[in-house]
């Protein structure tokens, strides 16, 4: 013990040289900077906004809007609220971003698949495609996109008809409405049933598999409970729908359901464009998939069709997801240019309009800013599970 | 005995079918039903588009002349492009000072070739001077000062800007990334936190919320009489935004590093800057080029915008011409040199990148 | 940690050349040397960057007229291109001295933003263009129509209002800058285009065939538009103010620019020698040289000039005065007198 006393004694330094000090020392310097940052912005933009008689606060989400929006998933005209206009925006930004990301992933599977294609000329358009429409800005394909729409289709009076059930013309696709009668609430309930009961036989099979060996016939067991029983019940209660047809009055059709030309190109532009980047993660996906795998699952006896769904799709699925999943979020804060040409997503509606209307700027930009990031930090807690439950698990 | 002496019979020609253009045809366009289908429905896809593109931009356009009168080709109009060429590459810049906008990105290009140089002797020293010493330079030479006529930035325009605002953006990033990345990596809490935040804050929103807030919000953070120039706010924003993915990047670099470069660097007595601006960082860097030039493509793409907040990039210059009342009706062409000059800038990055990609990945791929 | 300070530090001094500390707006921009006026980012006829990049306009020659009676040269003012977003803030914070971006005057705006309105540059009106094979002669059978609408502050309140009051029903289609509203418009994508009857005739010869579309006669709303300046700095106020004065003031008195040198020397008019600074009291309440309006006249000319130069029979635009007539012609332009 007495030889040790001097050791700890010489080993005494500078307290400036001891890392936990110095790290303490630095959080917390770091902190106060950051907090006093927060202070000085926070007082000059309240001291410049009672300066300048802007108004704060939130009350202006109670405050009739007065203006009327081209499109809304939700009830809507000039007499609701300001708050309303804001949710209006966020379901039509949510509506074009899932529609992007079906057409997609679609296109971009495919267009990444014929990169690989052995027919040669299909491989260099694949190839062209990617080059071409990821080197271009977005804001140009969209607007080129929109206006190629709208001089491709006819007036409101020389509509293209399908059948006299469908319209198209320059104002959009005009399709019947369906409009549910009493005895849909049965269909309804047919249908909820039947999914619930799809992924329990799901669950079950999957079981009985692990345990006995024996597989069962989920797909067509789904299909029948999900698609079959409730058109059954459907006839059953003697079709209890009725349609909204589309009608030419005045300018315009009215009634029915229609399917604007600005989503249709918002849609189009942003689905083209993200397509060219998933085909590129998908080919490198499949890319990453190693010969061996492949070889290895036929020598083990599996079909070509087995050895692409139990061997090779899992495994370029793990490298693709994580890339994808960040595609997808591009292309949801991407449908934000919507607003140059007039679908009134939340940009468009909530920090245009109403923002030109009330100049809250910072209310209504904060707002804004926290519907993106709520987004998009639910897909990474999303990715972030599924990357966990999908890691390859070394031994 | 010379009978039964084995005569191989001489090699037979391959079949005609599968060599020279009919072989390569059948193996590589008509090699079953499906894929001669596919082929033929793109040869009809291409017919489609290429000759009345063709027809159009070059056959049927007009390159030459004074206005619109000389447009009579029914084809493209070029002469509109021609005509407002020095305004889509220089915005509003006085014309007598053009030659600071060349000499400028002139000496961009100079700088930035022995880069590419394998051989070329100090490289180092080059690349700090280009990422240090130059923009101060570039600074002097755009906005003025020291003899040369000031140039107020609302005069700053067309692909000038766009190269100025990616440009600065890049540069600005890069350092600010490079301290998020390490803090997002260190074992501090509360520097992690703030890092991570600022990270999943940005990344999170989209550019044009950033843009709106550098030119709504940003005004009304500042102490009262204080302004800031309408580009320094959209720099701000941009590079704030920016410094976000860069720091992603740099950190896919920093995770590369083995560990054991890390507990060398301790064990030789390196401090914590040390130990990342001499061992970590340079092998990070190296490995995250590629993954720097991707993100500067995207932010090139990016700056189109700007135009959404007034400020006059190349799509923003083109927009602002085809409104030209003398050269109404020339909008499909203002866009397609738009398109054009981004594509290339654009393709051309990306070609590098990919090179480079096969360059420094070495050995760890079959 | 000295690696960030350094950083801050580098920042700061990047940042120097861009800041300033305001004093009294008219002293500051003395000594700047230059105007800074906020613009329209482009808008044919009000503020429009020529091949150039030279700006001209209505708007623009307002922004002209007080560069000339502060400096006595109608150059030294710089333009801010500017969206309707962003305007006021840009004229609060005092990164221009003066706003005069079709504005339109309005109670709130003038009394709760913290700006004051100098005058009226122009009055105007929300108006409707239709295509003439629509056949329509009025506003009031455009039920059930799809209106494209350039987004502005006011635009789309006004036409909520106008078409509710009417039991009219219509869709409305938004777009964020004239081009695309134009392009909208002229693609079928709507019936009738809507906004400020200005800027209507401006958009209408952006149209390849502007005899395809006529703007109807109806006007739904009042739009007096002005310059703008930041409240609490009269001595600014009143330049602004009486530089547009001066423009009406000249067309009301016969003085053109063709003219003024020669009234100059030779008119015996007390009126117009009281205009053009040799009597009264000139440029004394103003704290401007006494030639302030001589300069104005001389350089950018009367009222009627500069209208008729940007938007009237002498642009592509042709407005006709109406309402922007001297009130001698039946007009709303009554500039007080200068005395």
């Amino acid at each position: 013990m007495s030889d040790e006393a001097p050791l700890t004694k010489a080993a005494k330094t500078s307290i400036l040289n001891n890392p936990t000090f110095r790290s303490v020392t630095f959080q917390v310097l770091m902190g106060a900077a950051v907090i006093a940052f927060f202070g000085y912005i926070a007082n000059n933009t309240l001291h410049n906004m009672a300066q300048r008689g802007i108004s704060t606060g939130f009350g202006f989400l109670d405050q009739k809007a007065g203006f009327g929006i081209l499109m809304s998933l939700i009830e809507y005209d000039a007499d609701h609220s300001y708050g309303r206009t804001f949710f209006v925006g966020l379901l039509n930004t949510l509506l074009v971003s899932f529609l992007g990301i079906v057409v997609a992933t679609i296109l971009g599977f495919v267009i990444g698949i014929a990169r690989l294609s052995r027919n040669w000329l299909i491989a260099r358009l694949a190839t062209a495609y990617v080059e071409i429409f990821r080197n271009i800005p977005l804001l140009l394909q969209i607007l080129f996109w929109y206006f190629a729409v709208l001089s491709a289709l006819p007036s409101p009076r020389q509509s293209l008809s399908f059948l006299g059930i469908g319209y198209l013309n320059v104002r959009g696709l005009y399709l019947p409405a369906p409009v549910p009668e009493p005895g849909f609430l049965a269909v309804e309930i047919a249908l909820l049933f039947g999914v619930v009961a799809t992924v329990a036989v799901t669950i079950w099979a999957h079981r009985r598999q692990d345990r006995t060996g024996q597989q069962f016939p989920v797909f067509y067991t789904a299909l029948a409970l999900v698609v079959g029983l409730p058109s059954l019940v459907f006839a059953a209660s003697g079709f209890p729908v009725s349609w909204d047809m589309p009608v030419l009055q005045g300018f315009n059709f009215r009634g029915g359901l229609p399917l604007i030309p600005e989503l249709v190109a918002l849609v189009l532009s942003l689905s083209i464009y993200t397509a060219a980047f998933i085909a590129e993660i998908v080919r490198a996906g499949i890319l990453a998939v190693s010969h061996g795998q492949t070889e290895a699952s036929r020598a083990l006896g599996l079909r070509p069709g087995l050895t692409l769904q139990l061997v090779v799709i899992p495994q370029a699925m793990r490298v693709i997801i994580p890339p994808l999943t960040s595609q997808y979020l591009n292309l949801t804060k991407n449908s934000s240019l919507a607003t140059a040409v007039g679908y009134p997503d939340l940009v468009a509606v909530w920090s245009g309009t109403t923002l030109n209307q009330t100049g809250q700027a910072v209310e209504i930009i904060l707002m804004t800013m926290a519907v993106y990031l709520t987004i998009s930090l639910l897909i990474s807690m999303l990715m972030n599970w599924y990357n966990r439950r999908k890691a390859l698990v070394e031994r | 005995m010379a009978a039964d002496r084995f005569e191989p019979h001489p090699e037979l020609a391959p079949p005609a079918m599968t060599i020279g253009v009919v072989g390569w045809l059948r193996q590589n366009l008509f090699s079953s039903v499906a894929s001669s289908v596919l082929t033929l429905l793109a040869l009809y896809l291409l017919y489609l588009v290429i000759p009345p593109l063709i027809q159009w931009a070059i056959v049927n356009a007009n390159w030459f002349g004074a206005n619109r009168d000389d447009c009579t080709g029914g084809g493209a109009c070029w002469v509109f492009i021609a005509k407002r060429l020095h305004q889509f590459i220089y915005g509003f810049y006085p014309e007598a000072e053009r030659w600071r906008v060349n000499l400028t990105f002139g000496l961009l290009v100079v700088l930035m070739v022995p880069l590419f140089i394998r051989a070329f002797p100090k490289k180092v020293w080059l690349g700090v001077f280009l990422l240090f010493g130059y923009p101060v330079l570039a600074f002097f030479l755009l906005y003025g000062g020291f003899g040369l006529e000031r140039i107020a930035t609302d005069q700053w325009g067309g692909l000038m800007l766009t190269l100025v605002l990616s440009a600065v953006g890049m540069v600005a990033s890069l350092p600010l990334g490079i301290l998020l990345a390490l803090g997002r990596r260190s074992s501090m809490p509360i520097v992690r936190t703030f890092c991570v935040a600022f990270i999943e804050l940005w990344r999170g929103v989209p550019l044009i919320t950033v843009l709106f807030m550098s030119s709504v919000m940003l005004p009304l953070f500042l102490p009262e009489g204080v302004t800031l120039d309408k580009l320094l706010r959209a720099l701000i924003g941009i590079t704030l935004f920016e410094s976000a993915y860069m720091a992603e990047v740099v950190r896919g670099g920093l995770q590369a590093i083995p560990g054991g470069q890390y507990e060398a660097a301790k064990a030789l007595g390196l401090s914590f800057w040390k130990s990342m601006s001499l061992i970590v960082m340079p092998q990070a860097l190296k490995l995250v080029i590629p993954g720097i030039v991707n993100t500067f493509i995207a932010l090139f793409k990016d700056t189109t915008l700007v135009i959404i907040i007034g400020l006059f990039d190349l799509l923003g210059a083109v927009e602002a011409a085809i409104k030209d009342p003398n050269w109404l009706g020339y909008a499909i062409e203002g866009y397609v040199f738009a398109a054009l000059v981004f594509w290339v800038f654009c393709y051309g990055m990306s070609r590098y990148s990919q090179a480079l990609e096969r360059q420094l990945s070495t050995g760890h791929t079959r | 940690m000295r690696l960030t300070q350094t950083f801050a530090a580098g920042a700061f001094l990047f940042v120097m050349p861009f800041a300033f500390v305001q004093a009294g707006t008219l002293d500051t921009v003395k000594q700047r040397g230059h105007v800074q006026c906020g613009v329209n980012t482009g808008l044919p006829g009000f503020s429009f960057p020529d091949d150039t990049g030279r700006w001209s306009g209505l708007d623009v020659d307002v922004c002209r007229a007080v560069a000339a009676a502060v400096f006595g040269d109608a150059e030294k003012v710089k333009f801010t291109p500017l969206n309707a977003k962003e305007r006021f803030t840009a004229l609060q914070s005092g990164e221009i001295d003066v706003l005069s971006r079709n504005t339109t005057w309005t109670q709130t705006r003038d009394t709760s933003l913290g700006l004051n309105f100098t005058g009226v540059t122009y009055y105007d009106g929300q108006g409707f263009m239709v295509k003439k094979n629509l056949g329509i002669k009025g506003a009031k059978e455009l039920d059930g129509a799809a209106v494209c609408i350039q987004a502005g502050t006011t635009t789309e309140l006004n036409l909520d209002d106008y078409f509710r009051t009417n039991n009219m029903k219509y869709s409305p289609i938004t777009y964020d800058k004239g081009a695309e509203t134009v392009k909208g418009f002229e693609a079928g994508r709507c019936d009738v285009l809507t906004s400020d009857q200005s800027q209507l005739y401006a958009l209408r010869i952006q149209l390849k065939d502007p005899d395809s579309a006529m703007v109807l006669p109806e006007v739904i709303s009042k739009e007096p538009l002005g310059p703008v300046v930041r409240q609490g700095d009269d001595e600014w106020f009143n330049v602004v103010k009486w530089a547009l004065f001066a423009m009406v003031e000249a067309e009301d008195l016969g003085v053109s620019s063709q003219n003024v040198d020669e009234m100059k020397a030779n008119s015996k008019n007390p009126s117009i020698r009281r205009l053009i600074g040799l009597e009264g009291i000139a440029g004394k309440g103003l704290g401007l040289p006494d030639d302030w309006a001589y300069q104005i006249v001389k350089q950018l000319g009367n009222y009627s000039e500069a209208f008729e130069r940007n938007v009237g029979q002498g642009s592509p635009l042709k407005i006709s005065r109406g309402l922007n007539a001297l009130w001698t012609a039946g007009g709303l332009q009554y500039p007080p007198p200068f005395r």
